[in-house]
């Protein structure tokens, strides 16, 4: 039985590992500024952890054939109480491991989550509500226009989903789209907004997820330095349709951006 | 001399109070038992439902037919909830707990039998009234065992959001009722009823992890009450706690000022805690049976205490790690991470203390002692996923995937379950006088410990990948639907592991009248309930008080008679 639970243990420690060291499943490829420093961070605490659980599972399986009941002829188990000396050591240990590993990453978050979006972003305002995501730019006069609850309709679409308040001069100039369209290399300021319940706001390629809370304007920031499609989900329970609260954000080069975005302005006209 | 004091009470005539309305904390202790068991299949039943719809999301099933997306949603919100509150909470601390800390303790009663008993009929209530969501107008809610407001508190945001929805969060408020009285009784016992003798540094570590489990569970259960009475007070009263000014559909639902953070916080000060309220009776029951299966005595006691303490104490400083995405300041993310990531130090410290114990043993393995190593085994691979998920850098990714699935259900879940398997083959003999089948028993650890892996593992990979939980399609979002040979494995997984359940249900019922009949001690353990009769009298000890000498864990003494020391027997003089 002890030889049985050792195999069984090391099978399933082999086995386990294997996906992750051979990266069958991994992360999508990187499409942002914070992606290699997350990824490395990533890895590092793979390779710790992981070793601790190969460790583990290994003296675990160890010991279970090793100290078997070898029955009547063998000797009778060690009597101790334990080692105080070995309790400091281990204790110590992880909490260098773990305090420590926590520590190395925490300058990445404060870049992420401390500071704020550069003066000169780009700016896009990200709203959800049951299930769809809308976009909106600011316009030529760099203000986002007032919107109102009351005049809130989702069948209508674009500024009426979003309650745009036609009255206010900023808002003339605004535009709203169904496609985050966003310039390459360029900082992106995100300011997330609900209507109606959370959501969660969740760019895979970007290692960008941020909830959008009602009553909140979150502020958050990402640079994407790779062109191309990148899917959005929506990655907190918001209602029966939460698996289709689905988006696309496209990053183009700058050029491409200031041209779509003066096309989506003529189209206003 | 015989010293009945206030606690005793005469043994009940009539089946009524004998077995229903007792005040018996052994009947009481059972009967917590058998309400997670059935808990458990009906947990056990809904998962199999939403295995099935996410790997043929058009097949009919039994009583829901066709799933639609919000069914799935349903499906979720109760298996989580049941599972939670009606079987991890329910049958290792109010199951386990109630029949054997007084004993273990040398108590004839718990200090209230009376509230005992009220604690366990409010509980059951609770499951009732759980269970009625399913049967009302839009079915039982969606909004996940975490319950968020807003979508919590406005039943306007989808089906299940009316009365369902308001069942749900008066079944969990009778369920901390009764979880409150409970913690009440087992402080109380455990710091006024010990038998002479039993110091409490001599107390065995099942009864360390009841007493701590029960403080975390009188803290915690307090707020979620009140969080529940004012989000049902957001549903029905019009106020506005949790929910600020929002329109569904773009209609107004005329709330606003409230805050949908604050729930957060309240349910996860709940939340996170209730995870040690889980396993903290299973990591106990563990180091017993390590101990007493090794032939050996724990490695390092007092640290095994400490380390219980320790998890206790900054179990209620770590909540905030479940809210790094929510929009809180990331500035407080820093503190519960680096709380969050101290709480994995005394959770190795067990670890490697079970591993010292086995080291130099004379290992019987019997099927409580598989199951126990199996725990060892699970906790690691469930605990070594939580310093990931701790570091707000990789819980931007992590968040919300199946690699807190993954996480939770092993070491909160299986884990768990593996602790209350463990105490059911090592306590039956003594609940029931019999053995249960030893070779069903180990038949049935095999598969459960290779199903449970072949489930929860490849949930890593899935997360890994960027797969969402609380998807009931995976179909919508390009990189899920290219993961969809891992869920089909996953469900082929889930079919065996369920089934083999049958194996332990089966044994359990047979052998309360079939299994050969127990010995008093038929492990060879040294605490106090194997001092007593099997099934132990009506006050436990049979008139006698029991008088401790020894430390709970005397194996392998050198120069003993035995290869184990009771705990009432002539003081151990040689201790190192």
């Amino acid at each position: 039985m002890g030889l049985a639970l050792l195999l069984v243990i090391w099978l399933i420690t082999l086995i386990g590992s294997y996906f992750i060291i051979a990266k069958t499943w991994w992360l999508p490829v990187g499409a942002s500024a914070a992606a290699a420093g997350i990824d490395h961070h990533f890895t590092t605490t793979f390779i710790l952890m992981g070793a601790v659980f190969i460790a583990a599972q290994l003296a675990l399986g160890w010991f279970s054939w090793k100290y078997r009941d070898r029955g009547a002829g063998s000797g009778p188990a060690q009597y101790s109480h334990g080692s105080t000396k070995l309790e400091m050591v281990w204790t110590i240990l992880t909490m260098i491991l773990f305090i420590g590993l926590n520590l190395a990453s925490e300058s990445i978050w404060a870049t992420e989550r401390f500071e704020t979006a550069k003066p000169g972003a780009v700016q896009v305002e990200v709203t959800g509500m049951q299930f769809a995501w809308y976009f909106r730019y600011p316009g030529p006069d760099g203000k986002f226009g007032a919107t109102k609850p009351e005049l809130e309709d989702a069948s209508l679409g674009g500024a009426g989903a979003l309650g745009l308040d036609p009255t206010d001069p900023a808002a003339k100039d605004d535009v709203i789209t169904g496609t985050m369209v966003v310039p390459v290399n360029r900082e992106i300021e995100v300011i997330l907004r609900s209507h109606d319940v959370i959501h969660s706001f969740f760019v895979p390629a970007m290692r960008f997820k941020q909830d959008a809370v009602p009553g909140l304007a979150i502020h958050m920031h990402f640079t994407p330095i790779e062109t191309g499609e990148f899917e959005i989900a929506c990655a907190e329970l918001c209602g029966l349709g939460h698996y289709k609260m689905h988006g696309i954000v496209k990053v183009v080069s700058d050029e491409e951006f200031s041209q779509w975005l003066a096309a989506r302005e003529a189209e206003k006209q | 001399m015989v010293s009945h004091d206030s606690h005793a009470h005469a043994a009940p005539q009539g089946f009524i109070r004998k077995y229903i309305f007792s005040l018996d904390h052994k009947v009481i202790g059972l009967q917590y038992f058998f309400l997670a068991l059935v808990a458990v299949f009906a947990g056990i039943f809904l998962s199999l439902l939403m295995r099935i719809h996410l790997v043929w999301p058009t097949a009919s099933l039994p009583f829901f037919g066709e799933i639609k997306p919000e069914t799935y949603l349903s499906l979720l919100t109760m298996h989580g909830t049941i599972m939670v509150f009606f079987v991890l909470t329910t049958a290792p601390q109010g199951g386990f707990g109630n029949y054997f800390l007084p004993i273990q303790l040398g108590a004839p009663d718990m200090a209230f039998p009376v509230l005992n008993m009220l604690s366990f009929w409010t509980t059951f209530l609770g499951f009732l009234v759980l269970v009625a969501a399913f049967f009302v107008t839009g079915g039982a809610p969606l909004h996940g065992w975490t319950g968020y407001a807003p979508l919590s508190a406005l039943p306007s945001a989808g089906p299940g959001e009316g009365l369902g929805a308001d069942l749900w969060i008066i079944s969990i408020a009778i369920f901390c009722i009764g979880a409150l009285m409970g913690a009440l009784n087992f402080i109380t016992t455990t710091l006024d009823m010990r038998a002479k003798g039993m110091t409490l540094m001599r107390m065995p570590l099942t009864c360390w992890a009841w007493f701590v489990t029960a403080i975390l569970g009188l803290l915690a259960f307090g707020v979620l009450l009140s969080a529940g009475i004012l989000l049902l007070m957001d549903r029905n009263l019009g106020t506005s706690f949790f929910v600020p000014l929002v329109t569904v559909n773009g209609v107004l639902t005329g709330h606003k000022g409230g805050s949908p953070l604050l729930w957060q916080h309240l349910f996860w000060f709940f939340g996170h805690p209730e995870v040690y309220i889980a396993i903290l009776p299973a990591m106990g029951l563990c180091s017993q049976l390590l101990s007493v299966f090794s032939r050996k005595p724990i490695f390092g006691y007092r640290a095994m205490v400490y380390a219980i303490l320790a998890i206790g104490f900054l179990g209620f400083m770590v909540w905030g790690h479940h809210m790094f995405m929510s929009g809180m300041s990331p500035y407080t993310a820093f503190a519960f991470s680096i709380m969050t990531m101290g709480i994995g130090v005394p959770s190795a410290i067990k670890t490697f203390n079970w591993l010292g114990t086995l080291w130099g043993g004379k290992i019987r393995f019997s099927s409580p002692m598989l199951f126990a190593i199996g725990f060892v085994s699970l906790f690691v691979v469930g605990g070594i996923s939580g310093p990931f998920l701790a570091q707000p850098v990789l819980d931007i990714y992590l968040h919300e995937t199946y690699f807190v699935i993954a996480h939770f259900h092993l070491i909160m879940g299986v884990a768990s379950i593996f602790g209350i398997f463990a105490a059911t083959y090592y306590w039956f003999p003594k609940m029931f006088g019999r053995m249960m089948n030893e070779p069903l028993a180990k038949t049935h650890f095999w598969l459960t410990f290779v199903g449970a892996y072949a489930i929860f593992m490849p949930m890593h990979y899935y997360g890994m990948a960027g797969g969402l939980r609380r998807y009931s399609q995976g179909t919508e979002v390009g990189w899920i639907h290219k993961l969809a040979p891992i869920q089909q494995f996953i469900t082929f997984a889930a079919f065996i592991t369920i089934a083999s359940q049958f194996i332990f249900v089966f044994n359990l019922f047979w052998s309360m009248k079939k299994g050969e009949k127990a010995a008093d001690n038929p492990w060879e353990a040294t605490t106090l309930e194997w001092t007593t009769a099997t099934p132990p009298p009506h006050d436990n000890f049979g008139g006698i008080t029991p008088v401790v000498h020894n430390g709970p864990y005397e194996y392998s003494v050198p120069g003993a008679p035995r290869d184990f020391v009771m705990q009432t027997d002539a003081p151990v003089a040689a201790r190192h």
